[in-house]
């Protein structure tokens, strides 16, 4: 059975496709992508029986609406949001059953960014270089959704049981927690029948799976990070004030950083580095003062010195981190 | 050779020049080949670093670098590309005025060197291509245009780099060139990688 697609009614301020990105290629300049908020986006995915790693979409901010054309099943995680089909509110985190022709709306974060809906069967995109995912600084992959726009979806699992029509309710087995605590719901797993989604070029292997899932921050969040590889060039008092300033997310934060403002963690030196490679979460310390916290569209390489890197469970909370949000470090 | 760990699963991997950089991302290349740290998921060569993505013991990590002899890359050894470049660009009569020459001398310099491609970075297929040399360093215009045609062929610091499409951009633009530096549809995407050599051509009108 093929055929079946979702129309986007609403796109939102920004909706992207996502999957586990496409590591490997980071030395011909392009980066990683994927979904920020990984256990999200893994969550979404296994509540309508997909692989983890199969593309969704990524909302900010102001969530998206689509039209399902034909019957499918979808689950939206991540950000709190108001989650209607048809004007009537169903759950978040839980598998809800659309018939052909209603109307799925994700409303607007009330707390953290970034929503992920998943449909049974899983966006079918044709992979660029491994991966179906939107990378918004080097332009690869599909572009962000517009009204209207069409989206294929694969061949569902078999569920394991029915989600219950109408949604609001939980998949039987419970809601909360997908049968067998997490892991993959049975009949979805990396195997697919008809192998639609295998087929669709996903990475062998997802960079932040297993990561846990974060809550989504409300008025403050403590990051825990790893100093290095430059931590050599934050003075003591950098390092003290690393340890106990308060930072806030800046507006001109997105899928390529978390842009951090506060008070200049002093440096023990000025300048730039030659060109080094860089990996997502890692913290650089521009000399105005500002730090930015690179996410999944980050570049490959950088020249200000990287004087911590964030550590993997914390990426999902910088992903919903809204602006104005008042961020504090750990120091593993 | 500095181990520098880069977050609990990278290590930064620090030597003295390029040149020892390429001679360490060649090993590694061969190592991976031969089976060794699965788990990698990328190698990232810079200007004197190595970046090893996904290597959650970087103590075993750092033990088997340590323990291996790494042949030097001879240098000049890469595939030859050449690019054919209309120097007109709208940066070059600072550039020269900054390197003490007239532009056409400025041009025959840089058509004169052999350069090396050090690395990739910035956009895919974005190659930062040294050759220009130590005292020819150029400094990032003051405020970065907000849009740069592909194909631009402009310099920052001891580098001459190739915008694969347009985007916004500080370096100071000495040319155009018609070599699409990235294409989806080749294999590799990107038409220069770490270690080749480039010669420019001057095709201005």
């Amino acid at each position: 059975m093929t055929g079946c697609s979702i129309q986007v009614a609403r796109p939102g301020a920004l909706t992207t496709i996502q999957d586990c990105g496409r590591p490997g290629y980071a030395h011909l300049g392009v980066p990683r992508s994927g979904a920020l908020d990984a256990p999200a986006h893994h969550r979404a995915n296994q509540l309508v029986g997909n692989p983890p790693g199969a593309p969704v979409l990524e909302t900010t901010l102001t969530g998206v609406a689509v039209t399902a054309r034909a019957a499918v099943t979808v689950a939206v995680t991540g950000a709190h949001a108001a989650v209607r089909l048809d004007g009537r509110r169903v759950g978040l985190g839980t598998a809800v059953a659309m018939a052909a022709g209603q109307t799925l709306d994700v409303g607007p974060a009330r707390l953290g960014v970034r929503s992920y809906v998943a449909f049974s069967g899983g966006l079918q995109i044709p992979p660029v270089l491994g991966s179906a995912s939107t990378d918004l600084l080097s332009g690869l992959g599909p572009a962000r959704l517009a009204a209207g726009d069409v989206l294929d979806l694969g061949e569902a699992a078999a569920p394991d049981g029915p989600p219950v029509p109408g949604g609001g309710a939980a998949v039987p087995g419970g809601g909360a927690a997908v049968p067998g605590g997490g892991a993959a719901v049975p009949g979805g797993g990396a195997a697919v029948p008809g192998g639609t989604l295998a087929a669709a070029g996903f990475p062998p292997r997802c960079p932040q799976a297993g990561v846990p899932a974060a809550p989504v921050p409300g008025e403050r969040a403590e990051l825990l990070i790893h100093l290095g590889p430059r931590d050599d060039w934050l003075s003591a008092v950098g390092l003290a004030a690393l340890r106990g300033a308060a930072w806030k997310v800046s507006p001109q934060s997105n899928r390529v950083a978390l842009r951090l403002a506060g008070a200049a963690p002093p440096r023990s030196r000025s300048g730039e580095l030659p060109s080094e490679g860089l990996v997502a979460g890692a913290i650089e310390a521009l000399p105005d003062g500002q730090l930015v916290v690179f996410l999944a569209d980050h570049p490959t390489t950088g020249g200000y010195p990287v004087i911590a890197v964030l550590d993997p469970g914390s990426l999902p909370v910088c992903a919903q981190a809204r602006p104005g949000l008042t961020v504090t470090f750990r120091i593993a | 050779m500095r181990f520098r760990p880069a977050g609990p699963s990278a290590l930064l991997v620090e030597v003295d020049s390029l040149d020892q950089a390429w001679a360490l991302h060649a090993e590694i290349a061969r190592k991976r080949a031969a089976g060794w740290a699965p788990s990698l998921l990328d190698v990232v060569p810079g200007a004197c670093t190595v970046l090893l993505d996904g290597v959650p013991d970087h103590g075993r990590a750092a033990r088997d670098i340590r323990s291996w002899t790494i042949p030097p890359v001879p240098a000049g050894s890469g595939p030859v590309t050449e690019i054919h470049c209309r120097y007109d660009g709208p940066d070059l009569p600072a550039v020269a005025a900054q390197w003490q020459l007239s532009v056409p001398e400025a041009v025959r310099l840089h058509t004169s060197i052999e350069h090396e491609v050090a690395f990739c970075g910035f956009a895919p297929g974005f190659p930062y291509i040294a050759g220009i040399g130590r005292g020819r360093e150029v400094a990032r215009r003051d405020s970065p245009r907000s849009a740069i045609p592909a194909g631009s062929v402009a310099l920052g610091g001891e580098y001459t780099g190739i915008y694969p499409r347009a985007s916004p951009g500080g370096w100071q633009v000495i040319g155009q060139t018609t070599a699409v530096m990235w294409d989806l549809g080749r294999d590799p995407a990107a038409l220069l990688v770490a270690g080749d050599r480039v010669r420019f051509i001057d095709v201005t009108p």
